[in-house]
């Protein structure tokens, strides 16, 4: 069958969708933050995808910028989770529960 | 002007509490000079009121009613009726209650109480004379809870008594009961005629407009309220322990005042009454049962005040009966209408007057014997008939007036009522006729046992100073008050009333009637004579062959352990009460508190999404944004 | 269009083979390697679709910075014995995983999409460039705000790690 744009869709979502898996449910925080990346990951792709399907340019711009944000958040992110790691010794999200009850 | 009578009183009631007693409690005598000035000035008015209403005409002066509230279309007024009836009242009520402020003034002598005895006389005075003048139900009801207040106020005077404090309970209590049958008719009536005016609810009940069940249940409770007050049967358990107040409260209130205000009611009320043949007949028979009931109980009394006290209700039941009797007559069509309704009041009230005068005085003189003697046992008393010879004397007198002998006040009234009751309910008339020999009995057993034989007391019963007659102060109102004893009866009340009644001096004697209830007394009287003056009989012996008539009548008839552990204490208490107490913790509290934990403990579970892991707030936030999407989807 | 057809069939299934790998695995230094590869696939992804130059931006950028990046953090941080477990929460993660998936595949389905199938021919930087930098319509001042925006970026990620 010929691949179309609802290919690529379904690709994007199915990426989405095991980045969401791994960031609720994985305990170590740097893979929630590289599941976090899978997801833009996924987004980028649904991006390119409509920007080749409707020969509109703007779609790549777009993903340029996500692709800037999603670098200096994986720097924040990862010298949170250095910092912490530095004063708690742990990176278990579950262990980070400061605002409970 | 007629409103000053009331006031008088009660102005004396608030210059004892608020002035005298706080700033000037190292004089109590100023209280009784206060109360007995205020009474002198009501007793002036009602004798004026008195000549002014005999000579006006129909015997009413016109009465002023003043608007008090006005709550929407429900207009209460305050407003005096001054006729005949009330005319007599007042000035029964005021004299009777200056004699015994007098009376009081040496008994209650050197009492820590001495001021608020006497604020509480002065209150209940003004009660009584608001309650006898009212001329619409709800202005009645007011004062007719005041003298109960004051009654209670009274009996409970030396609260740090047990008995009285119980006693004073349990006279409210049970003529709550009354109370609450009066109010509840009195609410019924206006619902149902809008008015609370005695005038305009006699005009509708004799037009025949206010008839039925509903005037007769309106008259059964207008009457449970007399019987509460009264202390006729089943409501009678309170006064014999109301004699735990001070003598004089007994022989004001108990005696002469509050227990005829029912009688009063009944007799104010009695073109409304009579119109029920059905209520009506209550009325008699109820007094009549109660005339008879209470004297054999006071058969075998031994403190004297409650003899007193049952000869008392047994009375009550007499004016009972003699309303009954001509309602009865009235109502079946055999006496025509105005003259029954007057007949019937004046026979009444003609017996309340002249009982009035010789039980309060019997009460009296039982308090000048308890002065010298320390107590009311009559088994500790005996041969005070040479110690008191005035005490004995003016009491003697009074038996004899209470026994219903020509020509003393008693008989003359109690001829009135046996007439009435002979002509229209014969049978109450033969247990009317029981109950004179028995009330005959009683009172000169009193007598015998008080002043005749020895003195029994012992050498701790008696003052510390000898058995002697009390001070002058409380037997000048003795002396007064018994030769009222004599001679009320010869004052023309009934013809004051309206009624057409023949007075003849020597013509009584000439009626079958007159001999068959004298015969009656006298024979009483002997038998009193020969078992404790001869003992020729003994009583002992009498009361040991009947043993269980004796056992009885000393218990009872068990009336109080009925009401009180029967009725209160296994059907209230732990019924109905207990029952109530069940919802208010399960139910009500428990509602309460069980919103309170449910919200607790909704919390506590709510608590658990605050955990404080970013990850489930991450699945949070996506799972509300799938519900958005799909609540989207569902209503695109 | 065999090829791409088929390109796009092995790339897909790779990336998404990766992905799984990188969610399941408990090694997380593996994790972290297989998330390269899925990169990299990405990338290939990106050429199928005819963009050649984001496809060169996600090497540098993915790979060559945060995957490094990603695994300078592993090595500082490791815990001894711990590795990835899974958390508590693995259940309702995977129901909503799977229901957002399902939702998806149904909207994608279900839109008829206006699509264009030729292939584009331009080469797509230059377009980029002029999408980016022109005037009016470009995207100029976004363009800058995402320079400061790396500038916080970086000076946060040095205050954070700083020794005291």
């Amino acid at each position: 069958m010929a691949v179309g744009l609802e290919h690529f869709l379904i690709l994007s979502a199915v990426l989405f969708a095991i980045g969401l898996y791994g960031v609720l449910a994985k305990r170590n925080a740097v893979v929630i933050l590289m599941s976090i990346e899978i997801m833009l990951t996924a987004v980028n792709i649904t991006m390119v995808a409509f920007s080749r399907y409707s020969h509109v340019i703007s779609g790549q711009v777009f993903v340029i910028f996500i692709m800037v944000v999603a670098a200096a958040e994986a720097a924040v992110g990862l010298a949170l989770i250095i910092a912490i790691y530095r004063s708690r010794k742990t990176v278990d999200a579950e262990k980070f529960d400061l605002m409970k009850w | 002007m007629i409103f000053a009578i009331i006031l008088l009183p009660l102005f004396s009631f608030l210059v004892i509490s608020f002035v005298l007693r706080p700033f000037f409690n190292n004089r109590p005598q100023l209280s009784a000079y206060t109360t007995i000035c205020a009474i002198v000035g009501s007793l002036i008015l009602s004798i004026w009121a008195l000549i002014a209403v005999n000579g006006a005409e129909n015997h009413v002066l016109t009465s002023t009613s003043y608007q008090w509230l006005a709550i929407g279309d429900t207009v209460i007024n305050i407003g005096i009726t001054m006729d005949s009836l009330a005319a007599i009242m007042v000035v029964t009520v005021s004299t009777i209650s200056l004699l015994v402020q007098i009376y009081s003034i040496g008994y209650m002598k050197g009492d820590g109480g001495f001021a608020r005895y006497f604020a509480f006389m002065s209150l209940f005075t003004a009660s009584m004379l608001g309650l006898v003048l009212a001329d619409n139900l709800l202005f009645l009801f007011l004062f007719w809870e005041g003298v109960g207040l004051c009654s209670y106020l009274l009996i409970g005077f030396w609260f740090h008594k047990p008995e009285a404090a119980r006693a004073a309970m349990k006279a409210f209590v049970v003529t709550r009961l009354g109370d609450f049958g009066f109010l509840v008719a009195i609410i019924f009536l206006y619902v149902k005629t809008g008015t609370f005016d005695i005038g305009e609810l006699h005009e509708l009940a004799l037009a025949g407009v206010l008839g039925g069940s509903t005037l007769t249940l309106a008259a059964i409770g207008i009457f449970s309220g007399a019987v509460g007050k009264s202390g006729q049967f089943p409501l009678h358990t309170w006064l014999p322990d109301a004699m735990e107040g001070p003598t004089p409260v007994s022989a004001l209130i108990h005696a002469a005042t509050m227990v005829t205000a029912g009688v009063y009611l009944v007799a104010r009320m009695f073109p409304m009454i009579a119109s029920s043949l059905t209520a009506i007949t209550v009325v008699a028979i109820i007094g009549g049962f109660t005339a008879i009931f209470a004297a054999t109980m006071g058969l075998v009394a031994t403190d004297i005040k409650r003899v007193l006290a049952y000869s008392t209700i047994s009375q009550l039941g007499y004016m009972m009966l003699g309303l009954g009797a001509v309602g009865i007559g009235y109502a079946s069509g055999h006496l025509d209408g105005h003259h029954a309704l007057t007949l019937g009041v004046a026979v009444a009230i003609f017996h309340l007057f002249t009982h009035a005068f010789f039980k309060s005085l019997l009460f009296l003189g039982s308090g000048s014997t308890s002065h010298a003697t320390g107590t009311f046992d009559m088994r500790k008393m005996g041969g005070l008939r040479k110690v008191q010879p005035w005490t004995y004397v003016t009491f003697v007198i009074g038996s004899l007036s209470l026994a219903g002998i020509w020509p003393l006040a008693g008989f003359w009234s109690k001829e009135g009522i046996l007439h009435e009751a002979h002509a229209y309910t014969p049978v109450l008339f033969w247990l009317a006729m029981i109950t004179v020999f028995m009330t005959a009995f009683y009172m000169f057993r009193a007598v015998f046992l008080t002043f005749h034989g020895e003195y029994r007391g012992g050498k701790e019963g008696s003052h510390s100073h000898g058995l002697h007659e009390s001070p002058k102060i409380i037997i000048i109102p003795l002396v007064i008050l018994a030769i009222f004893a004599v001679i009320a009866g010869w004052l023309p009340v009934g013809d004051f009333l309206g009624a057409d009644v023949h007075f003849s001096f020597f013509g009584a004697l000439t009626s079958w009637l007159a001999w068959v209830s004298l015969s009656f007394g006298i024979a009483g009287i002997l038998l009193a004579y020969i078992i404790y003056v001869r003992k020729l009989l003994s009583a002992k012996s009498i009361g040991q062959s009947l043993g269980p008539v004796y056992t009885l009548l000393i218990r009872k008839y068990f009336f109080d352990e009925l009401y009180e552990r029967l009725f209160v204490m296994r059907f209230l208490v732990d019924g109905i009460f207990a029952a109530f107490q069940w919802v208010d913790t399960y139910i009500v509290d428990g509602s309460v508190n069980g919103i309170a934990t449910i919200t607790v403990a909704g919390g506590k579970v709510m608590r658990r999404l605050e955990t404080g892991q970013l990850q489930v707030y991450g699945l949070a936030i996506f799972i509300g944004i799938l519900a958005i999407v799909a609540f989207l989807f569902i209503f695109s | 269009m065999m090829g791409l057809d088929i390109a796009f069939w092995v790339l897909a299934v790779v990336s998404v083979g990766a992905a799984l790998a990188v969610v399941l695995m408990r090694d997380i230094f593996r994790a972290a390697l297989f998330l390269v590869l899925c990169f990299f696939t990405v990338a290939g992804i990106y050429i199928t679709l005819s963009a050649d130059f984001l496809a060169g931006a996600q090497v540098l950028i993915y790979v060559g910075a945060i995957g490094v990046l990603i695994i300078f953090a592993i090595m500082l941080t490791r815990e001894s014995r711990r590795g990835s477990p899974s958390g508590r929460l693995r259940l309702p993660a995977l129901l909503i995983g799977l229901l957002f998936l399902v939702t998806m595949v149904f909207v994608v389905v279900s839109t008829d999409w206006h699509v264009i199938a030729e292939l584009p021919t331009e080469p797509t930087t230059t377009a980029i460039a002029q999408a980016l930098f022109s005037g009016e319509d470009g995207f100029v001042l976004a363009f800058e705000i995402a320079a400061a925006l790396l500038l916080a970026a970086i000076i946060g990620a040095i205050v954070l790690v700083r020794e005291k």
